[in-house]
């Protein structure tokens, strides 16, 4: 771990010769530079939405799937919406959810994760709960708090964290138990260091770079669950444009309009390739004993 | 053996009663009353009324839920509102395209991940490994839905070969009964396939580089008999463990397969259960499913002693 820590050190930093230096990064770890790289350019469009695209709720009837043309770029639907427009802000959501779902379960979990693995009492609770969460199909547990609530962006990333957050728990533990019995940690003990300050000095930073990478999983596996809960109805309210939902709404005109499907179900797979690319790379660069294996 | 296999069993219990607990309070803490919140927005109070009477909401909670751990251990998981049904008899009624849908796409996805695996690992770096662990990150990143309708609009549109959706019973013929579930089962197999591919390569990669294979290859093993029998027979417990947690993938997916190909199974039940708000569907569906996860889990671990000899229980 404390030469994992070294290494990202390591990286570029942006001084004199930046470039290069950058061009030697990018040719060792080709995935990462790749995924960051339609992933930026993902981030942008959605940060872009409103000047780049028109209105994504507006119908026009007389528009009805109309096919991919000069006017239309990626065509209308069967209310005569710009998929274009939609497929642009449908980006927002799915990557405002990624991310906060990222966000939420690995702070949960590093909390109840550092706590399980270093309160030895606590653990054998806390783990027989994580078991008991990580049982429950994920898709199924976010339908059931997203139908017992009105719905919400808000309740969606809240519904998605939380069978995410058994993994994070699992990860954040296991790197507990093998640091604590490491011998700078009895040092600190034997020192007088109080509980909380070796946790946050000397256990926290062997969590960063697994949990990096598992942030990155989390972020691909959630856009595809907003994706899911949005198709199936179970997602944010349906006037936010998502592709889940604008795949959902199109789905009786495959045959006639195949456009409404595919464009907003290519940005969908595209987002989560970016991210899964992104997790990989990382994985072999932070975890050397996992490189080149999977 | 057979006291391994009853202790494993009664170990499933506090994981069982964990995810009754939690869905318990998954209705109970809802923000909200969840009365009002099931019967809808154009709900009049008589209504909410008979909502929370029929989930017996009035009584005080530690009595509710000793109630329904109760019934659930007499295997009653409740009534539906909007059928008024046992949902037992429900989830029976629709227990057979969901079984077919998820056993063919086991069977089916296992074998050609395992043989995906294998090939890669037998030549890494080659293109074919190359392109298996391409296709494995792709299987991870397109959703089940958008392989769905890629696959109904080329093989069922446009080239008319497989029906675009709906569901035979076997008992019409198994030919008709497989036409309808090929589309489907390689829709919901995608990221099951990916996932054990990856491992399969990953866990034949390291037994590859053992000394004994080395050996093995001294004495003269030809190449396939050393990959199947030497090799795969000794990377089977990683590879196992994964199908087994892989089984979520499938377990989830179903719910989203069956609504892309109208199939009347146990998934559609739940989806149309959100819509009507039926609550006492989405819960039993989950009960269900995740003892269904807990078994499938529990005969892995007991499978690791006929795999590898050296495990004892």
């Amino acid at each position: 771990m404390i030469a994992v820590a070294a290494d990202t050190s390591a990286k570029p930093a942006p001084s004199v010769g930046g470039w290069t230096r950058f061009s030697v990064f990018a040719r060792r770890n080709p995935t990462i530079v790749l995924g960051a790289t339609m992933l930026l350019f993902m981030a942008a469009v959605a940060l872009a939405a409103p000047w780049i695209a028109g209105d994504p709720r507006l119908m026009t009837p007389g528009n009805r799937l109309l096919a991919p043309s000069a006017e239309f770029w990626f065509g209308t639907d069967h209310l005569g919406r710009d998929v274009y427009a939609r497929s642009v802000f449908g980006a927002q959501i799915s990557l405002v959810v990624g991310l906060s779902v990222a966000v939420v379960s690995v702070a949960a979990g590093l909390a109840i994760g550092l706590a399980a693995g270093y309160y030895r009492r606590l653990d054998g609770v806390v783990m027989r709960f994580m078991d008991g969460l990580m049982a429950i199909p994920a898709i199924l547990l976010a339908i059931a708090l997203v139908s017992l609530n009105k719905a919400s962006v808000w309740i969606v990333i809240v519904a998605i964290s939380i069978p995410e957050v058994p993994r994070v728990v699992r990860l954040v533990r296991s790197v507990v138990l093998t640091t604590r019995e490491q011998p700078f940690i009895e040092a600190a003990i034997g020192g007088g260091s109080r509980n909380l300050k070796i946790i946050v000095r000397h256990i926290l930073p062997s969590t960063v770079a697994p949990l990096i990478v598992q942030a990155t999983y989390i972020t691909a596996s959630a856009i595809l669950i907003e994706a899911a809960l949005s198709f199936l109805g179970a997602g944010v309210p349906p006037e936010i444009p998502t592709w889940g939902n604008m795949i959902a709404s199109s789905r009786l005109f495959l045959a006639r309009a195949p456009w409404t499907i595919f464009f907003p179900g290519a940005a969908l797979a595209l987002v989560v390739l970016a991210v899964n690319l992104m997790g990989d790379g990382l994985r072999d660069r932070l975890d050397p004993r996992l490189a080149r294996r999977m | 053996m057979i006291a391994y296999i009853v202790r494993r069993l009664l170990s499933m219990l506090p994981v069982m009663a964990i995810v009754a607990l939690f869905v318990f309070l998954l209705l109970h803490l809802a923000p909200g009353d969840p009365a009002a919140i099931i019967a809808g927005e154009n709900a009049t109070p008589a209504n909410i009324a008979q909502i929370r009477k029929a989930l017996g909401l009035d009584e005080p909670l530690w009595k509710q839920f000793l109630v329904w751990v109760g019934s659930l251990l007499q295997g009653d998981l409740g009534r539906s509102i909007f059928w008024g049904d046992p949902v037992t008899i429900l989830i029976a009624q629709r227990a057979q395209p969901t079984a077919s849908l998820a056993l063919t796409t086991l069977s089916v996805a296992v074998t050609v991940a395992i043989a995906l695996g294998v090939t890669a690992a037998a030549r890494p770096g080659t293109l074919l490994d190359r392109s298996v662990m391409g296709f494995a990150v792709m299987g991870f990143s397109v959703p089940v839905f958008v392989v769905g309708y890629v696959l109904i609009f080329v093989f069922a549109i446009q080239l008319k070969w497989l029906p675009v959706q709906g569901y035979t019973p076997i008992a019409e013929g198994v030919g008709p009964w497989l036409r309808n579930l090929t589309l489907p089962s390689i829709a919901l197999g995608m990221a099951y396939v990916a996932l054990i591919a990856r491992i399969t390569r990953a866990t034949m990669l390291d037994v590859l580089a053992e000394d004994y294979m080395r050996t093995a290859r001294a004495k003269g093993v030809a190449p396939r008999p050393m990959l199947l029998k030497h090799a795969l027979k000794n990377a089977a417990v990683p590879i196992v463990t994964v199908i087994g947690i892989g089984v979520a993938l499938l377990i989830g997916g179903v719910v989203i397969t069956e609504t892309v190909f109208n199939i009347p199974g146990i998934g559609r039940l739940v989806v149309d259960a959100i819509a009507r708000r039926d609550y006492p569907i989405i819960q039993g569906v989950i009960i269900v499913f995740s003892g269904i996860y807990v078994l499938v889990n529990l005969v892995v671990d007991l499978s690791y002693t006929v795999l590898d000899p050296r495990i004892r229980y």
